[in-house]
């Protein structure tokens, strides 16, 4: 498969009052086309951020982005000027955003805000544009779209705000899209339709998809791959397959135990104990090592490298120096 | 029953009976059919938000009572001469203070002169000022506060330092320095101080308008599908932050016709042989006890002016909010 996207140790970092707040230390993924690749981790670990620092979305000031390149279809987007990257957004890659009623324009209708893809990249007129718009709504599945094309965000239902996002970002057939928790607004038999039609038009236009996400139930559906994040950098990558049958990380092993299953009825729930690291003062050696069962003194000090795992050139690879241990359980 | 509904375009699905929501479905299904894909509706245009707004006034009593109003100000601001026949200067001293007669209904001021003609003759002066003003103001305000809160920094820091310092100046007082040197007999240096002194005010608004719809997701959605910051600008900020300043606009537009009359009041705004209602309620008011005629017309075309104004203003704002459709 033909490599998309690579991200080569990305650093970002928020400098705000009351210091510099880093957020990204270090990422590396790669995304090929047609392939699902799941950016998982909790809230404050930089999987959004690495996300907008792709998109070139990332609010300057006050994040900045130190370090790494970004390299998509083999153009670093991060030596590109941003009027040649603005070209790049929307058309070769799009974003699919988490509540999709507050990231829609209330007062533009849906159509204006499907057709202005194609304004402002094919510069087409407004009423091929429109057309357009019904079309694309067509495509997901919208009942009705040659009415509801002149309706509002606010007349919509979640599901259906959601699948105009995701129309949103088909538009123009991108090869590349990064959906930042798209279903996590949306209640529970909703999501399972959304994630279907994005997987179904991901496997119709062949693009690739970072789907970034703290429900483990959502990725084991869809990705073929997965990054977990802790603190800014990425504790584990591996094929999906691979990490739910054994982590190689305390972090993905905890994650895993803290999904509430239907045969532990009446047992207390799994929790990770402690709380993720505050990104101004990130422990020294692995940032997971306060919260760590297995942790040592070398984890106290040495900052674990991505080892990897099953042997030389393996697609596997875990930061934590137990890996082996881990593995085995 | 649905003809009635058929009229309001297919979307009013916002139905607030049961019967309504009934006929209202019958509508669309009837419509939908011939409708097909084109994306356009059975009026054959796209819908907006004006649009939409326009639709929500038309049927707000409020507005079509101040509409109506303002209208009727307007055209006898332009063309007095329809319901006045007479000349606003051309007064007869021996009727001085004289009350409502046959062809004089209003009576006659302190000079003689005609009070019906003179207030129908003073609302041009009014309106002119109020427009000309809220238009500088709107724009001025609207125009630097926009771009201090879109892009914020050194410009921002120092237009809003600006704006503090203007705040610091009393308008009574300051009209009465500034505007007592001015010896020009025409309106503009009244509208030139309440832009002035105005401008202040909608900048505020705007800055804080533009902040606010800055800060929302769709305007990170719309930088993440490739808009240009003057197209975020313009499409999708302007639009959610221009509301506010409309509101304040038409509400101020009132308050600047009420503050030309009480610098005409005070004897630094326009001068006779101007005729505006300002300074006839300066030249009644010390006879209030025995010709109160001579003072309530005028002052009674300027608090209905001024009121119609704060309406529409207030229809407008209601209008415009699509949450409260």
């Amino acid at each position: 498969m033909a490599l998309l996207l690579e991200v080569r140790d990305l650093q970002v970092e928020f400098r705000t009052r009351d210091g510099v707040a880093k957020a990204v230390n270090g990422v590396n993924y790669s995304v090929d086309a047609g392939e699902t690749l799941a950016v998982l981790g909790e809230s404050g670990s930089g999987k959004s951020v690495s996300a907008q620092a792709v998109m070139g979305i990332l609010d300057v000031p006050p994040g900045k982005i130190t370090g790494g390149e970004i390299l998509f279809q083999g153009r670093d987007l991060l030596k590109l000027k941003e009027d040649e990257r603005r070209k790049v957004r929307g058309a070769e890659m799009a974003m699919i955003f988490q509540d999709a009623l507050s990231s829609l324009n209330p007062v533009l209708s849906v159509g204006d805000q499907l057709g202005e893809m194609f304004v402002v990249h094919r510069g087409m007129s407004k009423k091929d544009a429109r057309n357009k718009a019904v079309e694309l709504m067509d495509r997901v599945r919208i009942p009705a779209a040659g009415e509801r094309v002149r309706d509002y965000p606010h007349q919509f239902s979640g599901g259906m705000r959601q699948r105009i996002m995701i129309a949103m970002a088909l538009a123009l057939e991108p090869a590349l899209i990064i959906a930042d928790e798209p279903t996590t607004a949306l209640d529970v038999t909703v999501q399972a339709q959304v994630m279907d039609l994005l997987a179904e038009l991901q496997r119709e236009y062949n693009m690739g998809l970072i789907l970034i996400t703290h429900d483990l139930g959502v990725v084991a559906d869809v990705a073929d791959k997965i990054a977990v994040m802790y603190a800014g950098r990425i504790v584990e990558s591996a094929p999906v397959h691979d990490i739910y049958k054994a982590p190689a990380h305390p972090y993905t092993r905890g994650l895993l135990e803290s999904i509430p299953r239907l045969d532990q009825k009446g047992e207390e729930l799994y929790a990770i104990k402690g709380l993720p690291p505050n990104l101004m003062n990130i422990p020294p050696g692995c940032a997971f090592n306060p919260r760590c069962p297995m942790a040592q003194d070398v984890c106290r000090t040495d900052v674990p490298p991505l080892y990897e795992v099953d042997g030389q050139g393996s697609v596997r690879r875990s930061a934590c120096h137990f890996w082996r241990e881990c593995l085995n359980g | 029953m649905p003809e009635q509904y058929e009229s309001e375009g297919v979307i009013s699905s916002a139905g607030t009976g049961g019967a309504m929501d009934l006929a209202v479905t019958e509508a669309e299904t009837l419509e939908r059919t011939p409708g097909g894909p084109e994306g356009t509706g059975p009026a054959g245009k796209p819908r907006s938000l004006w649009s939409d707004a326009w639709r929500d006034l038309r049927r707000n009593p409020v507005f079509i009572l101040s509409g109506l109003v303002i209208l009727f100000l307007v055209v006898i601001s332009i063309w007095p001469s329809l319901i006045a026949s007479g000349n606003p200067l051309k007064c007869d001293l021996a009727k001085a203070q004289e009350g409502s007669q046959p062809g004089h209904p209003f009576g006659y001021d302190g000079q003689g002169c005609d009070v019906y003609t003179r207030t129908v003759y003073g609302t041009r002066v009014s309106i002119s000022v109020g427009v000309l003003a809220t238009l500088g103001v709107a724009l001025l305000g609207s125009i630097l506060g926009g771009l201090a809160g879109f892009f914020g920094g050194g410009w921002d820091s120092l237009t809003s330092r600006i704006t503090d310092i203007f705040f610091a100046i009393p308008v009574v007082l300051g009209g009465l320095v500034l505007l007592s040197v001015v010896t020009s007999n025409t309106i503009w240096p009244v509208v030139g101080f309440i832009v002035l002194l105005g401008w202040t005010q909608v900048y505020r608004i705007a800055r804080g308008s533009v902040i606010t719809a800055k800060q929302n997701d769709y305007v990170q959605a719309a930088r993440a599908l490739g808009a240009s910051n003057s197209r975020i600008l313009l499409r999708h900020i302007t639009p959610n932050a221009v509301a506010p300043v409309i509101v304040v606009a038409t509400i101020a537009l009132g308050t600047y016709i009420a503050l030309e009359a009480t610098l005409s009041y005070l004897g630094v705004g326009l001068k006779p042989p101007t005729v505006s209602w300002g300074i006839d309620i300066s030249a009644a008011s010390p006879y209030i006890r025995n010709a109160p005629h001579m003072l309530l017309w005028p002052a009674g075309a300027l608090a209905v002016t001024v009121l119609a104004f704060i309406m529409l203003g207030d229809a407008v704002r209601d209008a415009l909010d699509p949450k409260l459709r």
